[in-house]
């Protein structure tokens, strides 16, 4: 019972790992309907920055995560306005096409420019600490992933409930056209949406980093595709859903790695997703709707 | 025999009922109209018959054979073929291969036949292909064959959307709104139409509409629904002067 | 020139056709002409256009978005290799039980994920395919993550001209006749098709088989001329590749797929002279062409002699989507 407990506890910081990254896939698809590929890609971005912010300008951990998150934001809104935006009006195939190419063209121009090599985070940057309590053992790393996630979350929550740019998201993925209507600008919606997806996404990368104490430009790929399952999980389109999917991933793929075969976690992910699509496509939290005829 | 009889067919989404206890007879040649205000469930009764939706309850009983819930492929094979309230033609094809698609549910050849080119692929396509003209020209839109359904006016839109559903050789034909988006000189025609049909292939048919000169000029028999559930039954001057039907349409107060 | 345009005529002149293509590429390789890294680019090239014409069967045709395709060319490259290398059958076994192979999980995975529809398709035929490649990595029989080393060498160009000139002959014969027109039908409107008496869940299914099978067709090709089969070579990535491969030569066009194939493997052939920057110019060439050309080059129309004829002639040079 007491390894089970400390397993979740252990699968809760993965969890809020992969539920910032899904909340960004999940309010992309939401507001524009676009498996965003290059999402994953993004994330690794993130955690380039962070590692340089530590290493190179020697700032705290803290301060390179807001790093990370301020550029990636940037880059999100520069990658829809350069890239998905022109396809705003065609196929959903081809705007698929496009997030596969900028996923290629992110992974390799870091290569390129970083080579291919994994780097170390800095372990100056976080000194870990494991903490005992009710004979359950944390480190502060652990911690500290699980509540600046949560403290993410929070704010997220805040921002699409509260101000007016929140509600003009949700009003953009209701109904697009209606909220043009209702004077709301869409493309600055739309750019808002990447912003704050990306900068959770670079959170994300940060804590990755670590998280498993090393980054590669190809370390976004699984991540992402992970995320994603779990906001596929939650209901695509729905912000808590895709914190609730994520988290459950995180706990059943460390269980897996912690009771089974770890060469069988890659494929617990995605027996999850068929699962879910199989018995409820839209997910935990989605509403089941038929085509009207 | 009736050709068509449902009893108390029940369907609802989300617990908001669209057809209660809906019951209807259509005998063999009948030209019979629904109508109903606006979201009365008349559409709905539609996808049940045609099994685009599958009934809570109750039973569609056609040719003797209950086929409540079976699947659309199924229920035109045997017998019901209908057209949509929204234009559902196949948009990217032809004219002529939309009315193909109608035949191939009697395709005269086998897949290895059609994969390895056997004789009996070309002459079957050949069989096909004439039969499909055969429809086209029926509705004056031979001329038109390669030209992509898309593009072709709305009211011949219409028309090869009938042609579509006449080709799999229905015994019911049913009919969503037919002249909805008509001037009244092509809804005369299409009542012509209608009625030709009826005759010459010996069809029973069941239309939606909303124009009330259509429906009173040209159904034998007439069902109103309301919220779901049928009001009113009779002949078109029977309709036209009953108190619960004009209360339905036009409110409480009169 | 009347008889060139009956059925048998037009048989004559593709066979003809067919067979000095052959020809000419086996004495370009007999004698010497085309050197080994030639001959590489071309088994790819083969191989491409058999994922990409049986993929474009499955999502240009029947309109179902599939990201799985690479674990079918995994199944197809893998079941023929435990034949042919473990237990010493000859090649045509090989390649029968591959295709079969494939066209078998086609079926497995296509019967329950075809009801979902969209995106929710593609990301379960893309976790399916992962599936596949991860039990691959657990088999230790054939080599776990590290795969199978030493396959011996028989792909020769004769079977590689024959995978091509079957998978298309197959696909454009079915996709022409009633049963093309009814898998077109359900890309067109599901609902309508259904309506029309046409059991698309059936079509649906039938065209994930027969895609599968030649995606087994293309693994099997691929493991016997590469030397080496490891499930990391058929993950997603693969898939995508063949679905780029697709949209670029525009949905629904069989040539359009080939010409895509063609295109993407000498564009990769090309730039392998530039490493360092090789993916960043491939991935900027894609988003390129998607943004000035998202229906594809060939939109869903074939290419043929007539169109080439107009275009030579300048009267109507457009092949533009209407």
């Amino acid at each position: 019972m007491l390894e089970l407990m400390q397993q979740i506890v252990n699968g809760l910081s993965l969890g809020a790992i992969y539920a910032l990254i899904a909340l960004g896939y999940t309010m992309i698809y939401g507001i524009i309907k676009l498996i965003n590929f290059a999402h994953g890609d993004v994330m690794m971005v993130g955690a380039y920055i962070g590692f340089f912010s530590v290493s190179l300008l020697g700032t705290n951990i803290m301060v390179a995560m807001i790093f990370a998150m301020i550029a990636c934001a940037l880059l999100g809104v520069i990658i829809e306005k350069v890239a998905y935006k022109p396809l705003r009006r065609a196929t959903r195939i081809a705007a698929l096409i496009t997030a596969i190419g900028v996923s290629l063209f992110l992974e390799y121009t870091t290569i390129f420019l970083l080579t291919p090599q994994q780097r170390i985070f800095p372990q100056g940057a976080f000194p870990v600490h494991d903490y005992n309590f009710l004979g359950l053992s944390v480190s502060n790393k652990d911690i500290f992933i699980f509540i600046s996630a949560i403290v993410l979350m929070i704010i997220l929550q805040f921002i699409v409930k509260n101000t007016k740019t929140g509600k003009a998201m949700r009003a953009v993925s209701e109904d697009k056209d209606a909220a043009v209507l209702m004077g709301i600008n869409v493309d600055n919606t739309i750019s808002m949406t990447f912003a704050l997806g990306s900068a959770l996404a670079a959170a994300a990368g940060v804590m990755i980093g670590v998280y498993y104490n090393t980054i590669n430009p190809l370390m976004g790929i699984l991540p992402g595709l992970k995320a994603f399952v779990a906001a596929v999980l939650g209901g695509i389109g729905i912000i808590p859903g895709a914190m609730v999917g994520g988290f459950i991933l995180g706990i059943l793929e460390t269980l897996v790695s912690g009771y089974g075969n770890s060469l069988y976690r890659d494929a617990v992910a995605f027996g999850v997703l068929i699962l879910i699509l199989l018995i409820k496509p839209t997910g935990i939290f989605g509403k089941n709707t038929g085509e009207k005829v | 025999m009736a050709l068509l009889k449902i009893n108390n067919l029940c369907k609802s989404f989300g617990g908001l009922s669209a057809v209660l206890n809906f019951n209807m007879e259509i005998r063999e040649n009948e030209l019979i109209g629904l109508i109903g205000p606006n979201g009365a469930g008349k559409t709905t009764v539609f996808n049940l018959i045609t099994g685009v939706y599958k009934p809570d309850e109750g039973e569609i009983i056609f040719k003797g054979e209950n086929i409540g819930g079976l699947p659309p492929y199924a229920i035109c094979k045997k017998g019901i073929a209908r057209t949509f309230q929204n234009i559902r033609l196949f948009n990217n094809l032809t004219v002529l291969e939309n009315v193909k698609i109608a035949l191939h549910k009697d395709v005269p050849y086998s897949l290895p036949a059609a994969v390895v080119r056997f004789g009996s692929f070309y002459k079957g396509e050949a069989k096909i292909e004439e039969e499909a003209l055969k429809w086209l020209s029926l509705f004056n839109l031979d001329y038109k064959k390669d030209e992509i359904a898309s593009n072709l006016p709305y009211g011949e839109q219409r028309r090869l959307e009938i042609a579509r559903a006449l080709a799999t050789h229905p015994t019911l034909l049913i009919l969503d709104e037919p002249a909805a988006g008509m001037n009244p000189n092509e809804t005369l025609e299409l009542m012509e139409l209608i009625r030709r049909l009826r005759d010459e292939f010996g069809l029973s048919i069941l239309l939606i509409e909303h124009d009330m000169s259509l429906v009173m000029g040209v159904c034998e028999r007439i069902y109103v629904l309301d919220y779901g559930q049928v009001i009113a039954e009779g002949k078109p001057e029977e309709i036209r002067n009953n108190k619960r039907v004009i209360e339905a349409y036009l409110g409480e107060e009169v | 020139m009347k008889m060139l345009e009956t059925r048998w005529g037009k048989f004559i002149i593709e066979v003809v056709a067919l067979a000095v293509i052959f020809t000419l590429v086996q004495y370009f390789i007999t004698a010497g002409i085309f050197n080994q890294y030639h001959q590489i680019t071309l088994t790819s090239m083969c191989i491409n256009i058999i994922l990409a014409v049986s993929l474009n069967l499955i999502n240009g045709f029947t309109g179902q978005l599939s990201l799985g395709h690479a674990g079918f060319m995994a199944v197809g490259a893998y079941v023929s290799v435990v034949l042919t290398k473990f237990m010493g059958m000859p090649f045509i076994v090989g390649i029968i039980a591959g295709c079969l192979g494939a066209a078998l999980a086609g079926f497995v995975i296509g019967v329950p994920t075809l009801r979902l529809k969209g995106d929710y398709l593609a990301i379960a035929t893309l976790g399916f395919g992962e599936i596949i490649r991860v039990i691959l990595q657990n088999i230790d029989y054939v080599g776990g993550p590290a795969g199978v080393v030493g396959i011996p060498k028989l792909t020769s160009w004769g079977w590689l001209f024959a995978g091509v000139v079957v998978t298309i002959f197959v696909i454009q014969n079915l996709i022409n006749s009633s049963y093309g027109r009814a898998i077109i039908s359900v890309r067109e409107d599901e609902i309508a098709s259904e309506v029309m008496g046409v059991n698309t869940t059936n079509y649906k299914v039938l065209a994930f088989v027969v895609g599968a099978f030649f995606a087994g067709f293309a693994g099997v090709l691929y493991a016997h001329y590469f030397y080496i089969i490891k499930p990391e070579t058929f993950n997603f990535l693969k898939s995508f590749d063949v679905l780029v491969m697709v949209v670029l030569g525009g949905l629904g066009s069989t040539t359009g797929a080939v010409i895509a194939a063609v295109f993407v493997t000498l564009l990769t052939a090309v730039l392998q002279a530039f490493p360092a920057v090789r993916m960043i110019i491939y991935a900027l060439i894609l988003i390129l062409i998607m943004i000035y050309r998202p229906q594809g080059l060939m939109g869903n129309k074939e290419l043929s002699v007539k169109i080439l004829g107009r275009i030579w002639s300048g009267k109507d040079g457009s092949f533009e989507d209407k």
